[in-house]
């Protein structure tokens, strides 16, 4: 099955250039580059107010820079965040609302560009197809609050699937999961960018991050970011200021650069 | 039975309960879901300023009412979009306002003032044939928009940012519902007052949100319970000779609470 259309085109994404952004009278973001090619699977992480979902809201073009420019597919975010599939934080939305799994990730067909037309056959193919590649066809007919958080959060990956995204962005997927469906969550992801959908993801899931993803970037009001796996010391302190060996105590091993004269 | 019926004010009153019953169910359950009880309620007391210069004007009150609470919801909905802070306070202002405003301009009407009361506890008994005629055009306007718009308010009801990120209008959507809500509001201002309007527009939905997980039957069930509530309570009002404002809304909360705890009882059972 193939998630994305084929069509590899020249351009990143995203490209970010020398980006600030924040609120009225604070900025969060700070002189930020970042680009992100087709077949990406990237691992942003940082303390809280960091500016992580600060930088996933610019490139939804849910918030607007400061200064600098970012593009997404070549266009302005507004334009270009039709081709990203967006999976919100778990506690965004009201886990009570009263919705099947189906309906849920019938919105993923949704766009300005069919207001008036209803749901057609090929959307209902295309919501069984996501609803397989996230295995939760059997629980279709589920109301979304009958689900389990692992569950949920397979529902909305399915969602953001359903728009055929290429770029698949996801703030904090493993909140509230446990242990097994992380783990599930995870291979999905893994899956899915093998078949040629890049993805960015936000987490303090410095563990199970760094068996999945191919690059890692840290990000404190500024992104260190060098298209590499590994976590630098210097990355490290950047990012968290002192207690760096607490938490490299964390990290499993081939993710850090060996410590001069460790063990 | 028949000789209720032959009363002409009662079959007004019958049928604006069934018109009401239909806006309520569909706009009630968009409240309620998206948890605009508050603003709701904003704009319905916004909406009294309208019928207090309406008076003073001499014009159909319904008129005022139908001005103001629109004026209101576009600006709730501009509340509710550009300030993130402090929106509950200046919809809370905007509330008590609108109220003052209305007294202020019944105080410099001169003569009978009875009948502004009325607009503040209901006279679903008063409902003349032209309000029945405004009803019916707000309940097609209501139905038009929900059934063209449906799965992009259930959208933008769910979630609202990746309905945003899909390119949805949210905005118009958010502004045109809060519309919706001011018409269903002076409707419902006939039938049951202002004071009590927040009760009927949100107690039949709260009751279908605990026990049914479709939008759509909830919408169902409301409109369903709304026609009960509006029904029973006309009925024994006029049997019991009580203020039928009072009893239709005294029906909708104790069915509430009823079901409450059975839907409490039903999850101990269950787990």
């Amino acid at each position: 099955m193939i998630i994305a259309d084929t069509l590899k085109t020249p351009q990143p994404l995203v490209e970010i250039k020398n980006l600030s952004a924040g609120y009225r009278h604070e900025t969060i973001l700070e002189d930020i580059n970042l680009t992100i090619e087709q077949d990406d699977f990237i691992g942003l992480i940082g303390p809280n107010g960091g500016g992580k979902t600060t930088l996933l809201r610019v490139i939804l073009g849910l918030l607007q820079p400061k200064s600098g420019t970012i593009q997404v597919m070549g266009e302005p975010p507004e334009k270009g965040r039709q081709h990203i599939g967006y999976v919100p934080q778990f506690a965004e939305y009201d886990a009570e609302f009263p919705i099947s799994v189906r309906d849920v990730v019938r919105m993923g067909r949704l766009s300005n560009k069919r207001l008036f037309k209803p749901y057609s056959a090929e959307d209902d193919r295309v919501v069984e197809e996501r609803l397989v590649w996230v295995d939760l066809l059997d629980y279709q007919d589920r109301a979304i609050r009958e689900l389990s958080g692992g569950q949920r959060q397979r529902v909305y990956i399915a969602r953001a699937l359903a728009s055929d995204p290429r770029l698949l962005v996801l703030d904090e997927p493993t909140v509230s999961v446990d242990i097994e469906a992380r783990t599930h969550i995870y291979e999905l992801l893994y899956k899915i960018n093998k078949e040629g959908v890049a993805i960015f993801l936000v987490t303090h899931d410095l563990n199970v991050i760094s068996s999945y993803v191919k690059t890692i970037g840290c990000l404190n009001r500024n992104l260190h970011y060098h298209g590499e796996k590994q976590i630098t010391d210097d990355m490290l302190s950047a990012t968290y200021g002192c207690p760096v060996d607490l938490i490299a105590h964390g990290l499993p091993h081939r993710v850090l650069a060996e410590h001069e004269g460790e063990k | 039975m028949a000789e209720l019926l032959s009363y002409g004010f009662m079959r007004n009153a019958l049928m604006a309960g069934a018109l009401v019953s239909l806006a309520c169910g569909i706009i009630g359950t968009l409240v309620v879901l998206k948890r605009m009880v508050f603003i709701s309620g904003g704009v319905a007391h916004t909406a009294y300023g309208g019928v207090g210069l309406a008076f003073y004007l001499g014009v159909t009150p319904m008129l005022g009412a139908v001005a103001f609470s629109l004026i209101a919801s576009y600006l709730m909905g501009y509340v509710q979009r550009q300030t993130r802070q402090r929106q509950d306070t200046l919809i809370g202002v905007m509330w008590a306002i609108g109220m003052a405003v209305g007294i202020i301009f019944a105080d410099m009407t001169p003569g009978y003032k009875a009948d502004l009361m009325s607009y503040l506890f209901g006279s679903i008994l008063a409902v003349t044939q032209a309000d029945l005629w405004m009803m019916l055009a707000v309940n097609l306007l209501v139905l038009i928009f929900v059934v063209l718009f449906y799965k992009e308010l259930q959208a933008v009801a769910f979630d609202e940012s990746f309905a945003r990120v899909r390119n949805l209008p949210v905005d118009l959507l958010y502004v045109a519902l809060v519309a919706m809500i001011g018409l269903a509001v002076v409707m419902l201002m006939r039938v049951v007052g202002l004071i009590m309007i927040i009760a009927l527009l949100t107690v039949p939905a709260a009751i279908g949100a605990l026990f049914l997980k479709h939008m759509k039957h909830i919408m169902w069930l409301a409109m369903a319970l709304s026609l009960v509530f509006t029904t029973g309570g006309l009925l024994l009002s006029f049997f019991f000779n009580l203020t039928s404002g009072a009893t239709i809304i005294l029906i909708a909360g104790v069915t509430y609470l009823g079901a409450l705890l059975v839907h409490k009882s039903c999850q101990r059972c269950s787990a």
